[in-house]
């Protein structure tokens, strides 16, 4: 099974335009560009020339051994290691494309949103490369948080703009974004960091990241000889696991697993488990899962990873829960932190927090696989902007 | 099937002055449900309309506002703060009592949550007339647009400066009561002057809709609404009022003293315009 067709902006029911009448000329503008740019072989050779020269594409399918013993005897795990692209995630694969588009709708004002950060740096990255203007909204919370990110930021020249609204986090980081948006659209490129948002965002998030699925397909059949058995990613947005799930979508026998933060308990509050736990609603301009009360408003979602932490998910990954074709989990806080030091001693790979709870359900899932079968775990980030915060969270000082 | 409250409201409007040149514009005041408290919200509505509103347009407080500006964000985040739901905004709408015709003005998700069916027949029930969802433009949702069609409330159908010529005709379609012409890009908020360009909006509006056109989005001074007069038919004002509700916190009713001036200054000035002549 893959992906319905877009035409209508949707993925079965979920998807959708849910946006201020402002900006429809702007999405109207962005999907024109977007189909003629997939139509123009020029534009496909450019951006694979960047990435292979600029981000370092394609990144390395790792066989992890001291990893693989602790999941089951024989088990192979295999990660695809998007944490050694250009700034240290997948984020780029998808600012890069993004950045192209704005060239070709004439817009040279770019604004984003971040969480982390990560997203916000590849943008940063990006407007640097190609001269843009770039402004980064971030939550006063979150840049305290990732003040060295902050920097990364503004060393390229982007202008970082605390947001004081809501929780401060990255959903009010998206709320200004979209702020500024409504506001500057003849002259600004929104650059979504996830597939989520209005259509065309989800489709053109997910086909720049897609990257990954196609390089992984390619390298575990050449590695291994066979498809792998399961392919996991963690899912906040849900940009890394849209990304490496599409080149696997149609190939039936492979298990597709998505990872949410279950923060500190799916019993709890604090989780930012939109699928697992939430229900339909409209969010930041598309009908998707949400974390919501029963009056409909959103609530705050929590994560040790600043990534996960967002109440809504990508309308793809709804369609595809609701149809079966992905299994969605969440793992808590602890066990996020228990997979990052794991990897970290067991192969010496500091993974990001966010793509540590994909290694953490692995790591939790004992007899789940039998010996001889390929697991591949979607590594989307490093782990290098997280470690002071682990070093706080487990009272180790540095 | 009896007309339509909000139909009849403008009907009375065109009926007053003296033929289509004299006409006055139609006042619409915004205020957010439940702020700066219930008690006080019920009496702000009560004295716009005896101030000289034409309708009024009470907002649903929605945790992720982006249409809007600061003012109106803090005002729906202190609504929720006090447990306003949907539920509790209808109460509201069905306690003010008023002679003019209610718009509530929300988001989508507050409405899904709460049953697109059960709001659209408890809204009508607490009497209100209109729907206004900001981030529910044309084409968005068919079932959601087709039960707003079939039910009593109007659809008011917002319109911006970027709205092409192509999709304007889509845009206004299944539209009912007015057109609400968002006059500038942006979110919501006091402006200093009115776009240049408003009466060419306007008259693009007209060309494709014979539903009068209000303006909204950054008019909050009489001059203002009375520039804006000229060219439409009706004038939106939301932050100021806001604002002016707040800053009466410390002392019992002091905010409610300012609004209503406000409002009575706004009522003179959308009667008192030098008449642009609808094409």
């Amino acid at each position: 099974m893959t992906s319905p067709p877009v035409e209508s902006g949707r993925f079965g029911p979920y998807g959708g335009r849910y946006v201020p009448e402002t900006l429809m000329a702007a999405l109207e503008d962005l999907t024109r560009v977007y189909a003629e740019a997939q139509r123009d072989p020029r534009f496909s050779a450019e951006l694979e020339a960047l990435l292979r020269d600029y981000v370092g594409r394609p990144t390395p399918l790792t066989d992890v051994p001291r990893l693989s013993a602790q999941v089951g005897a024989g088990v192979r795990v295999l990660l695809k290691r998007e944490d050694l692209n250009h700034t240290g995630a997948h984020k780029i694969n998808n600012t890069l494309g993004q950045a192209l588009l704005a060239g070709r709708m004439g817009k040279r004002r770019i604004i984003a949103e971040t969480g982390a950060g990560q997203h916000g740096v590849a943008t940063a990255t990006v407007c640097a490369r190609f001269g843009l203007e770039c402004v980064v909204y971030m939550g006063e919370e979150d840049m305290r948080r990732q003040r060295l990110n902050v920097y990364r930021m503004e060393l390229m020249g982007a202008r970082v703009v605390p947001v004081t609204s809501g929780t401060r986090t990255l959903k009010d980081a998206t709320n200004e974004a979209l702020r500024d948006w409504v506001t500057n659209v003849t002259t600004t490129h929104y650059i979504i960091g996830s597939v989520v948002g209005p259509d065309p965002f989800p489709r053109i998030v997910r086909d720049f990241q897609a990257v990954i699925g196609r390089e992984c397909r390619r390298q575990v059949l050449e590695r291994c000889g066979r498809l792998p058995r399961t392919v996991v990613a963690c899912v906040g947005g849900g940009s890394n696991a849209m990304g490496v799930f599409a080149g696997f979508l149609a190939d039936r026998d492979v298990e597709l697993v998505g990872v949410e933060a279950a923060g500190e308990g799916l019993a709890t509050e604090r989780h930012a488990a939109s699928l697992v736990r939430g229900r339909p609603g409209v969010f930041h301009g598309s009908l998707s899962y949400l974390l919501q009360d029963a009056d409909g408003q959103v609530q705050p979602a929590h994560s040790v990873s600043a990534g996960l932490d967002y109440p809504g998910v990508g309308p793809e990954h709804a369609y595809l829960k609701d149809a079966g074709r992905v299994l969605y989990e969440a793992v808590t806080d602890r066990q996020a932190l228990e997979a990052f030091a794991g990897l970290s001693r067991l192969e010496g790979i500091l993974p990001a927090l966010e793509s540590a709870h994909a290694v953490a359900w692995v790591l939790g899932q004992p007899g789940r696989w039998q010996e001889g079968e390929v697991v591949v775990v979607n590594l989307s980030g490093r782990g290098d902007k997280d470690v002071a915060l682990v070093a706080e969270l487990t009272g180790a000082a540095i | 099937m009896s007309e339509h409250p909000i139909a009849r409201r403008w009907r009375a409007i065109r009926a007053e002055g003296g033929g289509r040149e004299r006409r006055r514009a139609a006042l619409i005041p915004y205020l957010t449900a439940g702020y700066p408290t219930p008690a006080t919200c019920i009496a702000a509505l009560r004295l716009a309309e005896a101030a000289g509103a034409d309708f009024v347009e009470v907002g649903v407080p929605f945790s992720d506002p982006l249409a809007d500006g600061p003012t109106i964000q803090r005002s729906t985040q202190a609504a929720l703060a006090q447990g306003i739901t949907v539920a509790r905004v209808l109460e509201l709408v069905g306690e003010a009592q008023l002679g003019i015709p209610i718009v509530i003005m929300t988001y989508l998700n507050p409405v899904l949550a709460y049953g697109v069916g059960r709001f659209l027949a408890d809204a009508h029930a607490a009497g209100a007339s209109g729907l206004l969802l900001t981030d529910f433009p044309a084409g968005s949702d068919s079932a959601v647009e087709e039960a707003v069609a079939a039910s009593p409330l109007a659809l008011i159908r917002l319109i911006a400066p970027t709205t092409s010529d192509a999709r304007l005709a889509q845009a206004v379609a299944g539209a009912r009561g007015f057109i609400y012409f968002i006059s500038r890009l942006g979110v919501t908020g006091a402006r200093p002057d009115v776009p240049p360009d408003l009466g060419v909006q306007v008259r693009r509006i007209r060309a494709v809709t014979s539903l009068p056109v209000a303006v909204g989005f950054g008019i909050s001074t009489p001059a203002q609404a009375a520039a804006a007069a000229r060219v439409a038919d009706g004038v939106v004002v939301g932050s100021a009022l806001v604002d002016a509700l707040r800053g009466g916190a410390g002392e019992p009713g002091a905010g409610l003293n300012v609004a209503e001036r406000l409002l009575r200054d706004l009522a003179a000035a959308v009667r008192a315009r030098g008449n642009e002549v609808p094409a």
